[in-house]
């Protein structure tokens, strides 16, 4: 019975930290220009699919992983120059819309480079599962967990404690205020592109062993991690984490005690819920709006 | 001079006799062959090896001299999958293309749009695609060449009856494969008797990680087996799963994950895992008295050299369909539409690489439950069981 429960547990969190970093990338993008960045998944998908494709050149893992992660940061870089920067006086809805439409051209195209088959990623470390009390757990979500725990220290590090941090912070709380006091806006709405691109490739690349990699894994992850985002409140590094994290083990509870029908289910429901109690998410800032 | 003369001569009844050639062909009008293949697409991997099949064969017939002294002429148009664009595709090819016969469909939905029309206009269709309710109720102008996933389900049954396992644990995909096979499973248990369905687990075609559904599964009481009807990749991360949780339960996957593809995925957690499958995967263990053994052979050596990759199951249903084509038109004598019928649903002992046809005017698809093998994945390669 405990044994069971625990094995939901493990599930549930391994499937929780990949929302989990998943929603960072869209809370980073949201914080510094309320954008809400519909490609996040395909920074994932890039992640994987290159370091896959590149292993199978003969590049070395550990390369593998520097140069895809390089790719995605550069094509976060080309997302902001060549496709949000020329709209720049478009409201944010329009913004939205354009990143919806780059994260199909992004998906057309690696389809067309990688084809349409699932590709294997092997475990970093042991194929063995870890046994605890009767439940066992992947290797990989070890990585999973700690990879996404090193992450979150270095962003909360990042805004909160550097002045390009900070720059982002500003930028993302009064755009003209933060040109007056000398802020690049155009430089700081980049590096949160690149850096939000850098994120999503590394959980890309970290989740691919447990979940396989394709040109259309992002479609389904991204929106999950959008709904962990929203639930714990946009913009909240802390929120995305939990809410990633909730909606993992709520899922594989779900699947486990109702019915695996209910599952996505019961996940969508938990987002109407605590978006009806609490319209700015689990840890939302208060904002007031002005009229 | 007299060498000129010879040799002008020559020339001439050379050019004659190519007029006289030419003449001939066009005395004799082709025979069309329409399809309509979901070549991209999400289906891609169903209609593209099923067109480069009939491409090849078409040229290597006409090669041959063609069927009834006639040329083949194939026209093909791509539906991407698309039920209404199949829809449209078979009008075009019946009212403007004037096909005499139809092999194509590489979809259940596209198969379905067309059939009425294929019915209206009275042309014979032989349809590539899996599902039960293209032939069931029999459809007087509609033929199909792939198994029925209910025979899938009870070639499986019948499998784990034989090793004495009766307490099923079904998991399944809830995709349209998926949630048909496991009606049919269901079905087929309960038709059959002896064996019990114990737990029913479903999983989406984008989850990631199914070892919660699995442990369920794992603590049902007294389950003996656990099957899993799927397609894509979620079968391959079900078979992770079940070699990470450790379960010691013999483990059968449905005919939708038999290929290469899902071996490369799924790695050494397949071993031991069993499924029902095309002798295509295994042509060189069948054995030498197998008829389709020389078939199944012929084709692989023969796809594979002419387009450079590897065989597939599906690309083996067109080949069955135009081969079952060729087969009734030269048995009916002519392209009369309803002759080529007849002969289609009177074609008994056709030996093809899916499996023996004897169509009846019951039965359309004409293939028994034991025209699947039993595989098992042994050291990461297919073995012959049964």
């Amino acid at each position: 019975m405990f044994s069971e429960f625990l094995q939901y547990l493990f599930t549930g969190i391994t499937i929780g930290a990949t929302y989990a970093l998943i929603a960072l990338g869209f809370t980073l993008i949201y914080n510094a220009s309320h954008v809400i960045n519909f490609a996040q998944g395909e920074f994932l998908m890039i992640g994987g699919m290159a370091t896959v494709s590149l292993t199978a050149m003969g590049v070395p893992m550990l390369l593998a992983i520097v140069l895809a992660v390089v790719l995605a940061g550069v094509l976060g870089v080309a997302l902001q120059r060549l496709a949000i920067a020329p709209a720049k006086n478009a409201d944010v809805v329009t913004l939205i819309i354009i990143t919806i439409g780059a994260s199909i051209f992004i998906r057309g195209l690696a389809q067309l480079v990688w084809g349409k088959e699932y590709h294997v990623m092997p475990n970093f470390s042991s194929d063995e599962p870890i046994q605890i009390f009767g439940a066992v757990l992947n290797s990989q979500s070890l990585w999973v967990l700690g990879v996404g725990a090193v992450l979150v220290a270095v962003l909360v590090y990042f805004f909160t404690r550097t002045l390009t941090g900070k720059a982002i912070l500003a930028t993302s709380m009064n755009k003209d205020a933060a040109r007056l006091v000398g802020i690049r806006t155009q430089v700081v709405l980049m590096l949160a592109f690149m850096v939000s691109a850098l994120l999503g490739s590394v959980a890309g690349i970290v989740v691919a062993p447990i979940t396989f990699t394709s040109y259309d894994i992002g479609i389904i992850l991204g929106l999950k991690g959008f709904v962990a985002a929203a639930i714990g409140g946009l913009g909240s590094g802390m929120g995305a984490v939990v809410g990633g994290l909730a909606l993992g083990v709520v899922e594989a509870m779900a699947a486990g005690y109702l019915s695996s029908d209910y599952k996505d289910a019961v996940a969508f429901s938990m987002i109407l819920v605590v978006l009806f109690f609490m319209p700015r998410g689990l840890f939302g800032a208060k904002v007031v709006e002005r009229v | 001079m007299f060498k000129n003369i010879t040799r002008r001569a020559s020339k001439f009844a050379a050019i004659a006799a190519a007029g006289l050639l030419a003449m001939n062909v066009q005395a004799a009008e082709p025979i069309r062959i329409g399809s309509f293949l979901a070549v991209t697409g999400p289906a891609s991997f169903l209609g593209d090896p099923e067109l480069k099949t009939l491409e090849m064969y078409v040229e290597k017939i006409n090669e041959e001299g063609g069927v009834l002294g006639r040329q083949l002429e194939l026209i093909h148009y791509d539906d991407a999958g698309n039920a209404s664009k199949a829809r449209n595709f078979a009008s075009r090819l019946i009212r403007s293309d004037r096909v005499d016969i139809i092999v194509g469909g590489s979809t259940t939905g596209a198969t379905m749009a067309a059939a009425p029309m294929v019915e209206q206009a009275g042309v014979p269709f032989i349809s590539l695609a899996g599902a039960v309710v293209i032939t069931d109720p029999v459809k007087k102008w509609v033929f199909k060449t792939p198994q029925t996933d209910r025979m899938a389900a009870e070639r499986v049954l019948t499998d784990m009856k034989e090793r004495g396992l009766t307490k099923v644990g079904l998991i399944s995909g809830t995709g349209g494969f998926g949630s048909s096979g496991r009606e049919q499973t269901l079905a087929a248990a309960s038709a059959m008797g002896g064996i019990e369905i114990v737990a029913d687990e479903t999983y989406g075609g984008s989850d990631t990680d199914m070892t919660a559904q699995l442990t369920n599964i794992r603590g049902t009481d007294g389950v003996q087996t656990i099957l899993n009807f799927g397609f894509g990749q979620g079968p391959a991360i079900v078979t992770r799963n079940y070699a990470q949780l450790g379960i010691e339960l013999p483990f059968y996957q449905s005919h939708g994950v038999a290929s290469d593809g899902f071996l490369e995925l799924a790695g050494s957690s397949a071993d031991g895992l069993r499924l029902p499958a095309s002798p295509l995967l295994v042509p060189e263990s069948l054995p030498a008295d197998d008829p389709q053994k020389p078939v199944v052979e012929a084709y692989k050596t023969e796809y594979e050299a002419r387009w450079d990759s590897k065989v597939s199951t599906f690309g083996a249903y067109a080949y069955d369909g135009l081969m079952l084509a060729v087969e009734a038109i030269e048995k009916a004598g002519s392209t009369d539409k309803a002759a080529v019928r007849d002969a289609l649903e009177s074609i008994q002992g056709h030996v093809g690489v899916t499996g023996t046809f004897n169509m009846s005017p019951e039965d359309h698809n004409g293939l028994e439950a034991e025209s699947f093998r039993i595989l098992e994945v042994q050291d990461g390669s297919w073995k012959l069981i049964n």
